[in-house]
């Protein structure tokens, strides 16, 4: 054993007494900053008076909490800081640990699949669990189809909720002025959202990263725009009600004589429309998942991934990157405009509030926390998001800042999402995932 | 004889704003030989190489391609993809671009996409599992495991190509470039960064492809060794002008190569070699 | 004819603004190769601050309108860059050598954050505020159509030739100007040779804010009013323009600020008032196409 250098003790030490000055300065900094920032913001209060001219007071107490708040909040993240070390430093956990836990995420999906499957027995009589399910399982199919565009493909898409909207209009206009059932309605809805990513995807596919994903924001904003004017066919910022719901093959869920429960001889209660729609779309996302899984394995999946790794070398293989693209852009707008008629036919009302570019941000938000081209990672991802939200309903004007805040933070904190590996597509002897650092991400 | 060129170059040039990267440059490569492509850097090389890949459309000439069977293609007429899809040419990159996140087999397999994509239904067969498609990708595996194993890195397979050595990297590229089953193969470069042992290899692994494959070769190389020893057909560029084709032994001599790697004029190439000992 | 050019006029007028915060936009794609989301809050954010302190000044006496202009404009670029550089530092210098997706997320996040704090902070109802510079000149009058250019137009339009003039200045011949050029070469190299790499990414944010900032006043002089939401759209446009431009040029963003503003006020004046940012967006996709990197970006040359 040999004792550490002295100077490196010295240093040590000469860095445990120098803590508590550098804390003080930082948090004083900080708290000056903080200060500059909330002087007029907070500080000073703006609203329009009786005569409709604007009038102000000042909010001292509150900007004094405010600094105060980010001076010990400032101290309290140093410290934390230096309790754990820089941010590389590696833990060093115990093998049984890392091995019980590598168990752990391989028991992960199936455990989760099964309590999904379970969640309308167990919560048969809490309709706010089953209505927090389904919009959770909807977020997760679109992150699933979002996925095929941005985790695999590699292709920014900025306006995933346009094919979103195309799917839930294109079943509202089908289902009320044709009088089409549901089942006829899903698969075109799907293949006209599928169109419509063909027809944006034809012309601006050949743009790289940022200008692609600045010309998907701009088709999103038109569509809903597009929604909005176009009054005669879309109802404008009214939107559509009285869309029809889902029948179960033809028998439709409601407290009639032909209805279901009468069918059964069971008594009705609208929970069964509530769980039917639970099981509707737990079976949309599992289609997702499952055409996903299968589509990775095809050529056509391998030539989507190896598009995100290296376009021009795809190219040196005879690869087609306007089709491989095209396709790529065609699958994720299907699965998005089957999600779109799904949530058409729960709500039985649209408008175009619902299709902003906040949903577009917040399912790319899900794709890219849950480590993207995972699809375990995506679900995860969709309860994390969603279930966190409605955490903090509570909060009410609150909520949109502490999401932005978890959005920043999480961000900061995985970078590369949830589960960041990636895991072959075809092995030879044995599968072993791939580590982040490897993979890329597309332009 | 024309009828034994598969790549017949003529008259080629190529333009980038006003500077001449390749001038009236005509050269072929001949049917089952390996070809190089040598001369001093910015001499044009990689640039007659993006022209016959299509990464670049020639500001003019032709480029031909005649297949075994005497199917013949205008290269300069073909866009990227199809150049290698449908005329079955394959490219190495000078700073290799393998596809870093997937394993050395998923490599492979993307190679394979055309053919796959056939058997596969685009991709709708495929998807229902049918046995024809099965079958197919089976063989796919197949023909990759020979490459791995051609190459030395079978023990590999299921490693991420980016975690791979960089010689074995060119190696996997090269493998690559071969399950295009292409006619021509155009390696840039492929020695680069090699040390002695993995050149040495390189140059075992081309003959066999050349011997067992009867597979053509169009390579650009620096290094010397590996050219003299392997090609048997060399053309010389120098400010994207041809300055000499002949075979190897008959280049080692020329005053013009020697001159131009020297960077001296053809006259004073006698007074440098008395200076140099050669 | 007449009509025509009134709309030029202002065309150009709001063109000048979105011109003023694409800078932003393309200033800091071109030095860290990041879409800025909250860029446009930013902007946002500069008109509260203009508002909020041409109030405390009215109250306090002040009447002399070129003192208080320019004291609310010097306030709002001070405070403005302020944030600027703080969401620089807090959400993205983290994420720096990071993953590409991950600086944009926290950028839309960012963009969140501020947009709901300024909600909280000032209330979602919109601010209204009297026409502060009136008045203006007719140009000419003919068949009954008076064509004009108030004060306020003037103002915009000179404010932004004098701030861009001065930026211009700043980025061709001082040092800040030299390091931020050679930090979006190649940061590495830059740092290599002593440029502070850190600092001259804040200093880009810093001068991306500060001129949201006059752009955000500007919009407050010319609208009368701020909300919490202008931010999203102005900022999208500004984007759209920076990307018509060719991202990462600074003639291309003013460009594409002014081609934008008068596609919407023609469009508007011509067509539907509905439908012009329908039309921005599908010229955008359309130069787009034609133009894979925008009207004055550099065409990207694939090495192989």
């Amino acid at each position: 054993m040999t004792t550490p250098a002295p100077a490196a003790t010295a240093a040590v030490a000469a860095k445990r007494g120098l803590g508590a000055a550098f804390i003080f300065k930082k948090a004083l900094i900080s708290a000056l900053v903080a200060l500059v920032l909330f002087s007029l913001m907070i500080g000073v209060r703006t609203e329009a008076g009786p005569e409709g001219q604007l009038i102000y007071w000042t909010r001292f107490g509150d900007l004094g909490a405010m600094v105060a708040t980010v001076f010990f909040g400032s101290i309290a993240i140093e410290l934390l800081r230096q309790w754990w070390g820089p941010i590389e430093t590696v833990r060093v956990i115990p093998p049984r640990v890392t091995s019980s836990l590598a168990l752990a995420r391989r028991a992960i999906a199936p455990i989760l699949l099964i309590f999904t499957f379970l969640v309308p027995v167990i919560f048969y009589d809490q309709r706010y669990i089953l209505d927090l399910g389904i919009l959770v399982l909807t977020y997760v199919m679109l992150g699933w189809g979002l996925n095929v565009v941005v985790g695999l493909a590699g292709l920014l898409d900025l306006g995933y909720v346009a094919f979103y909207a195309v799917g839930a209009y294109s079943y509202a206009l089908l289902a009320t002025n044709f009088d089409l059932s549901f089942w006829v309605c899903l698969p075109l809805a799907g293949i006209l959202a599928a169109f419509w990513g063909v027809l944006l995807g034809f012309p601006v596919l050949r743009l790289r990263g940022d200008y692609l994903a600045i010309v998907t924001l701009a088709f999103g904003e038109i569509i809903r725009l597009v929604i909005i004017n176009w009054q005669s066919l879309t109802g404008g910022p009214n939107g559509i009600s009285g869309i029809p719901r889902p029948s179960l093959f033809g028998i439709p869920l409601s407290n009639t004589d032909d209805g279901l429960a009468a069918l059964l001889g069971i008594e009705y209660s609208p929970t069964h429309r509530i769980v039917f729609l639970f099981y509707l779309i737990l079976a949309l996302a599992l289609l997702t998942n499952w055409v996903t899984i299968r589509l990775r394995r095809l050529p056509i999946g391998r030539a989507w991934e190896a598009l995100r790794e290296d376009e021009v070398a795809c190219r040196a293989l005879g690869i087609n990157t306007t089709t491989t693209k095209l396709t790529a852009f065609a699958t994720g707008a299907m699965f998005g405009g089957f999600a779109g008629a799904f949530f058409a036919t729960r709500q039985g009302f649209i408008s175009p509030e619902s299709f902003t570019f906040q949903e577009s941000a917040l399912v790319l938000a899900i794709v890219v926390l849950g480590g993207m081209g995972s699809q375990l990672g995506v679900a995860l991802a969709a309860l994390a998001m969603i279930g966190g939200f409605e955490l903090f309903r509570g909060l009410d004007q609150y909520r949109m800042l502490v999401f932005g805040v978890a959005m920043v933070l999480l961000m900061i904190w995985r970078p590369r999402g949830l589960i960041g590996h990636r895991a072959p597509t075809v092995f030879l002897e044995h599968s072993q995932t791939i580590s982040s650092d490897l993979v890329k991400e597309g332009r | 004889m024309a009828d034994n060129h598969i790549l017949a170059v003529d008259n080629l040039s190529m333009r980038f704003g006003g500077i001449v990267a390749v001038n009236e440059l005509s050269f072929a490569a001949q049917r089952g030989k390996i070809t190089a492509l040598i001369g001093p850097n910015g001499a044009g090389k990689t640039t007659v190489f993006n022209c016959i890949t299509g990464f670049y459309k020639p500001t003019s000439g032709t480029i031909r391609l005649t297949h075994d069977d005497g199917k013949s293609f205008q290269l300069q007429r073909l866009n990227d993809f199809r150049i290698s899809k449908i005329a079955k040419v394959a490219r190495t990159f000078q700073n290799i671009r393998l596809f870093p996140g997937m394993t050395a087999l998923e490599n492979l397999m993307v190679a394979q996409h055309n053919a796959l994509m056939r058997a596969s239904g685009l991709t709708f067969l495929g998807l229902i599992g049918a046995p024809s498609w099965r079958k197919a990708e089976n063989s796919a595996i197949e023909l990759s495991r020979f490459w791995l194993k051609q190459i030395g890195l079978l023990e590999r397979a299921d490693d991420a190509a980016g975690n791979l050595p960089y010689g074995d990297q060119r190696r996997l590229e090269i493998a690559r470039a071969m399950c295009t089953e292409p006619a021509l193969l155009c390696l840039d470069e492929p020695a680069a960064g090699l040390n002695a042992r993995e050149s040495a290899s390189l140059s075992e692994l081309l003959l066999s492809i050349r011997a067992d494959r009867g597979t053509s070769i169009l390579l650009i190389e620096h290094d010397m060794s590996v050219v003299m020893e392997i090609s048997d057909h060399i053309v010389v560029l120098d400010y994207g002008v041809k300055i000499a084709d002949a075979a190897p032994q008959a280049i080692r001599d020329d005053p013009k190569v020697i001159a131009a790697y020297l960077g001296v004029e053809d006259d004073e190439v006698d007074a440098v070699e008395q200076e140099l000992g050669l | 004819m007449d009509y025509f050019a009134q709309q030029l006029i202002n065309g150009l007028v709001l063109g000048s603004i979105y011109g003023l915060i694409a800078i932003g936009y393309t200033m800091v794609y071109g030095i860290v190769g990041m879409i800025n989301f909250a860029h446009g809050d930013i902007f946002m954010i500069g008109g509260f601050i203009a508002l909020i302190s041409f109030l405390i000044l009215v109250s306090f006496g002040l009447t002399f309108v070129p003192v208080i202009l320019l004291i609310v404009l010097l306030v709002s670029m001070a405070i403005t860059a302020l944030y600027g550089w703080t969401v620089e530092r807090i959400a993205y210098r983290p994420l720096r050598h990071s993953f590409r997706l991950a600086p944009m997320l926290s950028a839309i996040g960012m963009s969140f954050v501020l947009m709901n704090y300024s909600q909280i902070a000032q209330g979602a109802r919109v601010k209204p505020v009297p026409p502060i510079i009136t008045g203006g000149y007719t140009l000419y009058e003919a068949d009954g159509f008076v064509v004009r250019l108030s004060n306020v137009q003037i103002v915009v339009v000179v404010t932004t030739i004098v701030l861009l003039a001065i930026f211009t200045w700043l980025v061709a011949k001082t040092r800040l100007g030299r390091d931020m050029r050679a930090c979006e070469q190649d940061q590495t190299m830059a740092a290599l040779l002593g440029v502070d790499v850190d600092r001259t990414i804040s200093m880009t944010f810093v001068i991306g804010a500060a001129l949201a900032a006059v752009a955000g006043m500007m919009y407050l002089l010319y609208y009368g009013l701020v909300d919490f939401f202008m931010g999203f759209v102005a900022g999208i446009k500004a984007f759209t323009a920076a990307v018509l431009g060719g991202i990462g040029s600074l003639p291309g963003a003013m460009l594409g600020g002014l081609l934008i503003g008068l596609i919407e006020t023609m469009w508007s004046a011509y067509f539907s008032v509905e439908y012009k940012d329908v039309a921005a967006f599908s010229i955008l996709i359309i130069v787009l196409i034609f133009l894979p990197t925008g009207l004055l970006g550099r065409p990207e040359v694939e090495k192989v």
